[in-house]
């Protein structure tokens, strides 16, 4: 892999120290007058997802790292993998239930998500904003609004469990926010 | 005969417009006639000096551009070698030399375009503004108070606090600057949690000072004081602008240097040779460095040596060697007068009078749209 050096250091940069990957978040030049270039640096690692600051000195490089980001549509869960295909090679990706983490609510086959790769290996996987589920099981609704009864949990498809109002019915398709988990709105077939 | 159609669709690039607003623009040129009129007053005699030149300064850390002067316009990359200036500093020395001569100035000032290779952030520009000026007769503390004269001036700022570098350490730092060697400076570094970088050599005393300075002193410089002093000090919290004198002397660059007495050599004499420091001084508002001065080195033999160790630094770093021969030296050897001289970056003075963030919102053009 190619390397950047100091002055090619900014914002968006994907390198690797250590042997991980990380994405340059934010790079601050100090130049004393009369003294060496300093780069105070702030690195997201990839995978863990935890913040590195680093200070390099005028001259110094890092090793760029193989990052690409692609869209892969869900196929399957098995077992604890849940499989992705790259739509544009038909290369499949197998995710960890770590590295899918809080995201298996939301996953519906044929689901397009985008996904990060490190030397061809997943290693995070971003689901859509927006998502339209079916629900699969909740209270019926009741007539009338009461003080006791504007939301209810509802059981979606995915077998992921949130809060909609009181007057959604079991079959309803409705619309989630991945991001913050909340019922949007309904949706008509 | 088919005649050639003119492109239709534009590939020029978007970024046309200026980054700063007409409203600071105007501050700026404000700020200048201000400048102006603060040295014309005094005294000063306005100069212009060439921006290229066969001359550069030799330095560990400054990167110069050049530019060939073609001889034939049809092979434009064959011709004499030309340096853009990284301060009007040579040219200027140069003139003073001259300055026994009948009508000469011996107080001397220029708004500089300059240009430094590998600098660019929050605070830098390739090329930027330089304030420059000189004065015959100045000793540092006299070339310190026109200093903190300007910035009262300019910025409205009080007088500027006066410390010496070593007393910035000891205070904030908590070790001797002029004595510590390398070893006690990283382990003073690594006792502070400073993210330290990799490859930085123990003996590298200069190195870990800058960092040291950078990370633990010059935030507090020029800034209202909220915490008590160390050293017995009463903090008066009028003080906005910091000047920080006597570097150590492997930091003189062209000032001169002298053995420095501690505070307590009377007391407590010294078992050895007291450290030599530079006569070099630096403004600091908001913890921002601003100006630098020098009670100006005179010495053409010492001067040369240092361009020599300078070439060597340089070398060892991977960087070309600069030309260590100069017209300067030679105006040196025909003798300069005790003068005082400082240079200050005009954009940054700008940033603080408006209270900018970045320097790209006080210059028209930053050099990725210039």
């Amino acid at each position: 892999m190619p390397s950047y050096n100091t002055s090619e250091f900014r914002k968006g940069i994907k390198v690797q120290i250590d042997g991980e990957p990380y994405l340059m978040q934010h790079v601050e030049f100090v130049k004393p007058g009369k003294g060496n270039a300093l780069y105070k640096c702030k690195l997201r690692n990839l995978i863990k997802n935890t913040i590195l600051d680093r200070t390099y000195r005028g001259g110094d490089s890092l090793e760029a790292a193989d990052v690409t980001e692609i869209q892969a549509q869900y196929l399957y869960r098995q077992g604890d993998s849940f499989v992705f295909m790259d739509n544009a090679t038909y290369e499949q990706y197998e995710l960890s239930k770590d590295t899918v983490d809080e995201a298996w609510k939301w996953l519906k086959e044929g689901m397009i998500c985008s996904m990060t790769l490190y030397n061809n290996r997943p290693i995070s996987m971003t689901p859509p904003a927006h998502v339209v589920l079916r629900v699969e099981f909740c209270e019926p609704a009741v007539r009338g609004n009461t003080a006791t009864n504007v939301t209810k949990p509802v059981k979606l498809e995915t077998g992921a469990e949130i809060q909609c109002p009181a007057f959604v019915e079991m079959g309803d398709l409705i619309k989630v926010d991945t991001r913050t988990e909340e019922y949007l709105e309904r949706v008509k077939e | 005969m088919q005649t050639a159609k003119c492109k239709m669709q534009s590939v020029a690039p978007t970024d046309f417009r200026p980054a700063a607003t007409w409203s600071i623009l105007r501050r700026r040129a404000e700020l200048l006639r201000e400048l102006r009129e603060f040295f014309d007053r005094r005294g000063f005699l306005e100069v212009e000096t060439p921006i290229l030149s066969a001359d550069i300064v030799v330095d560990r850390h400054l990167d110069p551009l050049s530019a060939i002067l073609p001889d034939d316009p049809r092979r434009p990359d064959i011709g004499r070698r030309l340096w853009l200036h990284t301060s009007p500093e040579f040219a200027m020395k140069r003139l003073l030399a001259a300055a026994s001569e009948p009508g000469a100035a011996t107080a001397i000032y220029q708004v500089a375009h300059v240009f430094r290779a590998g600098e660019r952030g929050r605070l830098h520009n390739p090329e930027f503004t330089m304030v420059e000026w000189y004065r015959v007769g100045d000793d540092m503390a006299a070339g310190m108070s026109l200093l903190s004269d300007l910035c009262e001036s300019l910025l409205k700022t009080g007088p500027a606090e006066r410390i010496s570098y070593r007393d910035a350490f000891l205070r904030w730092v908590g070790i001797d600057p002029l004595t510590a060697d390398g070893p006690a400076l990283a382990a003073v570094a690594a006792g502070r949690d400073l993210a330290i970088p990799d490859g930085l050599l123990l003996d590298d005393r200069d190195a870990w000072l800058e960092l040291l300075f950078v990370e633990l002193v010059q935030p507090n410089l020029g800034q209202v004081p909220n915490m008590p002093s160390e050293i017995g000090r009463i903090d008066n919290p009028s003080y906005r602008a910091a000047i920080v004198y006597d570097y150590p002397a492997s930091q003189a660059a062209l000032a001169r240097t002298r053995p420095c007495m501690s505070h307590d050599a009377v007391h407590d004499p010294p078992a050895r040779e007291p450290p030599l420091v530079a006569e070099r001084f630096e403004l600091f508002v908001r913890g921002v460095e601003l100006a630098n001065g020098y009670h100006e080195l005179l010495d053409a033999t010492e001067l040369r040596c240092r361009f020599a160790a300078a070439n060597a630094q340089r070398a060892a770093g991977g960087k070309p060697r600069l030309p260590e021969e100069s017209r300067l030296l030679a105006a040196l050897e025909h003798g300069l007068p005790p003068c005082s001289g400082t240079a200050l970056g005009f954009d940054r003075l700008v940033m603080l009078a408006v209270g900018a963030q970045s320097i790209d919102e006080v210059i028209a053009f930053p050099i990725e749209r210039a």
